[in-house]
This record gives C-alpha cells, structure tokens and sequence, in this order.
C-alpha cells in the first residue's frame, strides 16, 4: 500500500510540469498581446514598452517560462497584470468560495441523484421510472445559464426570497451565505444529479439481478432491507467514485454559473484572466486546479483500494 | 439539548449583527465589469473611474454642461502667453491616512503622474514641464508649450490627489491599499467580488455626504445587474441595455437616468496601413459613398430602440463643440452609386469590416452591411474577441474597424490621438498636413470661440476625408431605486456619491 502510493506521488511531479509546459504554451496561441490589453483605451507606446520589460513580456517563451517555474518553485505564483495582486492572494480569496460551492452543489447532487436512481431501479417500467428518467434528461440537457436565470427571475425577483446574485462568506454570515449559494449550487447540482441518476439505476439494475440478492430475498429478508443494506451498498461504490470525479471538475471553477450569479470563484477569475490576457493568472489558477483534480484522483484510488481487498498489490 | 441552545445563541447573534448593520445606511452599486488597478496613475479602465469618484477627488470637475467647476482646488488662472497655469488649493483638506493636501502634496501627485514608469497620465501631463510650489496653498504648473485641454485632464485621473507619505510607501501597488482625499475611504476589495468605501469623517465637504458606506459589485451580465436592482439587491446600476429601458421606466420603485455620453462609435477606416490597398483607402469618393449608404437614425431604431443620437462628428450634436453647419445627413444611395461610379472601382466592392464581438456591436454590423450592399458594398463582418482587436487593429489588418471610444471632456481627446498623423491610436494611418496643423493650433489656442472656429476647419477637411465614418452617441443610461435620492447623471458616465441620501 505504502509503495503503491509513494509510487503515485512521484507520478504527480511530471504530470503537473507537462501540465504547466502545456498551459504556458497554449497561451502563446492565444491571439492578443497582454500588455494592449492592460492599455487598453490608453495606448502610449512608451508605458506599453514599460510593461513588456516589466513582466518580461519582450522575453522569448522558454525565458519567460524559466522564469516562472523559478517563481513557482519558491512559492511566488507572480501577480496579476491588471490588478497587481500576487496570483497566491488571488488564489487564496476563490479557492473558499470554489470550495463551498463545489461541495454544495455535489451535496445536492448526491441528495437528489441517488434516491431517483434507486427509486428507478426497483420500480422499474412504472410511472416512477418514466418520472426519474425524464428527470434525468432534463437535467442533462438544461443549460445552467438559463436555469439559472430563471431561478432569478423566480426566486429573487417574483417572490423576493433570494438575493438574485453575489456572495458573502461563511465566516462572515452563514445565513445569508447559504441563501447567496443555494441557487447556483442547485444548478450545478441539478445537471450533476441527472448523471449519478443514470449510473445510481444501471448499477442498482446490475445488482439487483446478482445471486447474493436472490440469496437475501431467498433469506426472507424484508425488501427494504435486502435494496438498503444488501444491494445499495455494492451499488454505491462506483458512484461515489464518480461523485469524487465530478467535485474535481466542480473544483477548477464552473464558468457559467458563477458569471451568472457573480459568485467570485475559479471559474470566474479564470475566465476574466484568460479575456485580460492576464497569463500570470491563467497559469497559477490551472495549475493549482490540476494539483487539485489530481489530488481528488489519487484519494479516490486509494479509497477504492481500501473498499476493494481485491485491488492491493 | 446543548444544540438547541447553540442554535439560539447563533441566531440570537444573527439577529444582533442585524440590528448594528440596519443603522448604518450602504450605497450598493452594481457596476458592468471588475476595474483594474485603483491607482490613478496606472488605471485604465472606465469602469475604474466610476470608482475613483466615490474615494478620489480631483483638482476639478464638471457639471452638466461640461463647465469646469472646483473641487479640490478653488480656481485657475492660465498666464497670457499660454504657459503657466497657476492653481490656488482648497485650504484645510485632509488625505484619508490624516496627511494633510497642501502645495508640496498636489505637486508630488502631478509628479507622480508624470514619472511612475507605468504611468498612464504621462501623455496627458505630457505638455508640463515641471511644477512649482507658490505658497503653502498654491501651485504652478509650467508648460512647454501652451496646452488648453490641460484643465479638462485636470477634471479626469490627471487631477486627482495621493497621500504622498502612502504613494512613497506603496510604491506601484499603491492602488493595493489607495489613499486619497474624496468623500468615503477604501476599506477592502476582493477581486470580482466587491469593493467596499466607508465615510471618511475628515472629508472637505462632508456635510453633503449621507450615506456610511459605498459598495461596488462588478455584475458583468446586465439582465443580472437588473435583477438585482429589482430584488432590491442593488440601490443603482450602471449601463442599462437600450432594450431594457421600457421593463425600467415601467417599474414603479426605479427610476432612469440618462445623458449624452461623451463617446462615440464610429468606423476606422484604414487609409494608411491598408496592405490589400482596397478601394476604401484609395479614395476618399469611395468613403463618401459608404457613409451615405447608412442610415444612422434607422440604427438608432433597429438596435437602439431609437434612444441613442445618431452623429457625424466626433463630438455629439448637443456638445457645446458640435459643428452646426455640418448636421447629420440623410441616407442618400443615389448619389452613393454614383460617388462610386465616379471613383471607377468595380463592382461589388468587398470590405473586411473588423468589430468586437458582441450582441450590439454585431447588430451594428449587421444593418451596416445590409444598407451598405444597396449601394455596392461587399461587408465581411469579422467579429473577433475584445482583446484581440487592440492587436490587430494597431497591425492595421482590417480595412473597417467599428469601435467605440468612451469620450473624453476636452474634444482634443476625442480627436487628436486618432487622426494626428503617427498619433498613438491613429490606426488607420491617416495623415493630412493640413489636419496636423489645425490639431495643433486648437491645443494651442485657450479660448472657446477661436477653438471652436479652428475645429470648424478641421470638420470640414475630416468630413471629406472621413478617416473616421461617425455613427452614434449613446445615452448614458443609469437606474436607481426610488428609494435614493438627489441622483444627477453627468456626462462623463461617472456615478458622483456626494450630495446622495435614502428616504
């Protein structure tokens, strides 16, 4: 066990260097050039040249990344071009606000999701099955930038219940933190929920139909016991997997939402960076949502392992 | 049990820090995009000098009709011959660290300005020689050549004080952490998020000032923004959509208000950097023709639901530099056909029409290409993203280039960067001797009358050449709740919290 994950570790170090020689390059092709575009209506050639040499933006490429890394290396993600902020406080403020989003948002999903996909499964054919998969499909295939306004339109402006965007921290006011995240963690978890459905059903199908259960209902075990305890639990296992998988790509920011909602996470931050040209931000932002999303990888490995005797070497 | 009771405790608490924050009276503001830098001499954004005018006050400012009016300073006196502007300072005027605003301070800001190697004012302060200290209270600001926009950059970024002992300190993170002298202090800013302002006790003018604390929240969507004003989320929203102004005017608890912008949209046309050499740089007959092949006011109608003014000139026809006898002209395709006939080009003749992606500015685009097909004109609209414009534009690939400019209070603003041959942002590489040497002598020259005489001039020769096809001012447009009162909208856009109370 041990070495199996000492084996994973070392496997991490290359991943995020490819990822970030991979970023820092991607961004070269991206056309526009970063200090235009801090200028913005203010063109003055000479203070446009002040701030290639100051970001070493008159560098080459591999220069500049050298100089990066270094920064990296030593803890200093660099700053942001339009705002001066050191990239690591930036990083600081979204990761939070991501964080509880993310977790919301997958609570809800698991909430919702789950119970529908075994509802589905043991009354399979009936109007419940039809009701949990149409469910499913409108979830899948609503765009959450207009769910999204729609819960605006109802929720804050026709009954007034919500504040319609914006975010306050938990630290500062959980009441009204919940109530300014409950909604895009909805949206978020609404689509989410539709995918845990359909693989909460197949797997509870699969089960269902399995020898150990003919045996638990063979047994005289009481229904609810033999999905509960006996087919649930076996069932499960791959979905939490996945749920671990969708909190990781919750993780790196969910654009959309949070530009509808103005939640200032991830997705919000890397999306202004990347229209800015802010490169600095791009790069310490995906970085840290590879690290992340890796990380939630190797965790849900290592959990599996340890549900599942049959995997440890 | 022990639950129960946190619980009560929790909300007995909730309701406590209720209590406290109903005394206290917040301005939330929901502006279109998250500024840049709040530091005066580094920022560049519109959207940054809405905030700066709840927390920066300036030398000057202007009112409605554009006239210059004191704020940090009393009054300025322009020496005869052009080249010193002497400026007597408001006595008694603290900075928000306690500094006190005095001589030595305005000249270490206008210093500043001039010399922080990412200065964005450099070009604005770029007539001033050097400043000089009078007395305790006033200042001179000698030239190096005369300069009559120089007031105008005063009213703007140019004017605005820093604590000197907090900018020494700061160095260019200064805007991290800015101090100056307005009416509400910086208290924090988290980026996307919000930027909070409370009340500064000290301020010069703070018997005008009724609200405790200013909140500017970047809400990038504007049916959002709206919401939220709506939901009661929001007391005052910039930058209302044209086709939102009926749901606002509709709403009992809203109110609108409006302006001429100072800006303009209008079409580049590249004249000097075009490498395909097409017709429109060639001959100014073929520009001619473009222009009367569109019917401004019929945009106005189509995209605009007809609420902004349609324009010919680079300042709009209510702005006191508006040149009268050359009003807007109708649509004409008759005489367009035959301008193009005379220029003996063949026809259709394609343009590659560059604009930044956007529903408005697409629509724009749109009808332009459809008005200008009647008269002849192949347009290729190309929509290429916001940031990338600014590259291609200064490359000079394109042939057409709609964009919008913001507008400045001087027309020398709205006019010289553009179209002064190797002007920083004179795209289109025009260049006319003779609109040089008129550029030139409006800077020069201070009085109003003969500025105006001079632009006339220069109208003409612009109108001809049409380096710049001119389409639409749009109206500033700006909802508030009822509940807020003593609201005035000025033309420069800017949203000003002094003099502003709730009900």
């Amino acid at each position: 066990m041990l070495n199996f994950l000492a084996r994973r570790i070392a496997q991490i170090i290359p991943t995020l260097f490819f990822v970030s020689v991979l970023i820092f390059s991607l961004q070269q092709l991206l056309p526009g050039d970063p200090a235009l575009v801090m200028a913005g209506e203010e063109r003055d050639p000479a203070v446009i040249e002040q701030i290639r040499q100051q970001y070493k933006l008159d560098q080459p490429i591999p220069v500049q990344y050298v100089y990066w890394l270094k920064g990296v290396l030593t803890g200093n993600f660099g700053e942001s071009l339009r705002s001066k902020m050191p990239v690591r406080e930036l990083i600081a403020q979204k990761l939070p606000v991501t964080l509880q989003l993310g977790s919301m948002a997958i609570l809800i999903a698991f909430l919702i999701g789950i119970p529908a996909g075994i509802v589905s499964a043991v009354k399979r054919g009936t109007v419940w099955d039809y009701g949990a998969n149409l469910f499913a499909l409108w979830g899948i295939s609503t765009p959450n930038f207009w769910l999204g306004i729609l819960m605006i339109f109802l929720f804050s402006i026709e009954l007034g219940w919500l504040p319609a965007s914006g975010y306050v921290p938990l630290s500062e006011n959980w009441r009204a933190s919940l109530a300014a995240t409950i909604m895009p963690a909805f949206v978020l978890g609404n689509a989410i929920s539709a995918i845990l459905m359909r693989h909460t059903r197949s797997a509870m199908l699969q089960v269902l139909e399995s020898d150990y259960v003919r045996t638990a209902r063979a047994k005289g075990l009481s229904e609810r016991s033999v999905i509960l305890k006996h087919a649930m639990r076996n069932a499960l296992t791959p979905i939490i997997t996945l749920g671990a998988l969708e909190l990781g790509t919750l993780l790196s920011g969910a654009v959309l939402t949070e530009q509808i909602f103005s939640i200032p996470g991830f997705g919000k931050l890397i999306v202004d960076a990347v229209f800015n040209r802010d490169y600095a931000v791009v790069q310490g932002v995906v970085l840290v949502t590879a690290t992340v999303y890796i990380t939630l990888n190797l965790v849900a490995d290592v959990a599996y392992i340890l549900v599942n005797p049959r995997l440890r070497g | 049990m022990s639950f129960v009771r946190l619980a009560f405790l929790a909300s007995a608490l909730l309701t406590s820090l209720a209590g406290t924050a109903q005394a206290q009276t917040t301005l939330r503001i929901g502006i279109a995009e998250d500024p840049d830098i709040l530091d005066p001499s580094i920022g560049r954004t519109y959207v940054g000098r809405i905030v700066f005018s709840a927390f920066c006050d300036k030398l000057f400012d202007i009112d409605e009709k554009l006239n210059v009016v004191p704020q940090l300073a009393l009054s300025y006196q322009t020496s005869a011959d052009g080249k010193e502007m002497t400026i007597k300072l408001r006595p008694n005027v603290k900075f928000h660290d306690g500094e006190p605003l005095d001589a030595e301070a305005a000249k270490f800001s206008i210093e500043r300005h001039m010399t922080l190697p990412t200065s964005f004012r450099k070009s604005e302060l770029a007539s001033v020689d050097h400043v000089e200290v009078v007395d305790p209270l006033t200042i001179k600001l000698v030239l190096k050549t005369p300069y009559s926009p120089l007031i105008a950059q005063l009213t703007d970024r140019s004017g605005m004080m820093v604590s000197p002992k907090a900018a020494k300190e700061a160095g260019d993170k200064f805007g991290l952490h800015p101090v100056c002298a307005g009416p509400y202090k910086f208290v924090e800013r988290i980026q996307q998020d919000r930027m909070v302002f409370e009340k500064f006790a000290d301020y010069w003018n703070k018997d005008n000032v009724h609200i405790d604390r200013v909140v500017f929240l970047p809400i990038v969507d504007s049916t959002v923004r709206l919401a939220n004003l709506k939901s009661g989320g929001l007391d005052l929203i910039e930058r209302v959509l044209a086709t939102d102004i009926k749901d606002v005017r509709a709403d009992p608890k809203l109110v609108l208000s409006t302006a001429p912008e100072l800006g303009y949209l209008g079409l580049t046309i590249n004249i000097g950097n075009d490498k395909a050499k097409g017709p429109l740089s060639q001959s100014a007959k073929v520009r001619q023709a473009l222009d009367l092949s569109i019917d401004r006011e019929a945009i106005n109608q189509v995209v605009f639901n007809g609420e902004f003014t349609a324009g010919n000139q680079w300042v709009s026809p209510t702005h006191p530099y508006y040149q009268k006898s050359f009003p807007v002209q109708g649509r004409d395709i008759a005489k367009a056909k035959a301008l193009l006939k005379e220029a003996g080009v063949s026809l259709p003749v394609t343009v590659d029409y560059m604009v930044p992606k956007g529903t408005e500015y697409e629509a724009v685009a749109q009808v332009v290409q459809s008005m200008a097909a009647e008269a002849g004109f192949d347009i290729k609209i190309r929509a290429v993203e916001f940031a990338t414009t600014f590259k291609q534009s200064q490359a000079g690939e394109f042939q057409v280039f709609q964009i919008n400019w913001s507008g400045r209070i001087d027309p020398d603003g709205n006019s010289y960067i553009f179209m002064r041959s190797k002007a920083p942002q004179n795209d289109g590489g025009y260049a006319n001797p003779e609109a040089d040497k008129l550029m030139e002598e409006a800077r020069a020259v201070a009085g109003f009358d003969e500025r105006k005489a001079i632009y006339e001039k220069l109208t003409k020769i612009l109108l001809a050449d049409l380096p710049i096809i001119y389409i639409y001012h749009r109206t500033l447009l700006i909802a508030h709740t009822t509940k807020l009162e003593g609201y005035k909208q000025m033309p420069d856009g800017l949203v000003r919290v002094v003099g502003l109370k709730f009900k």
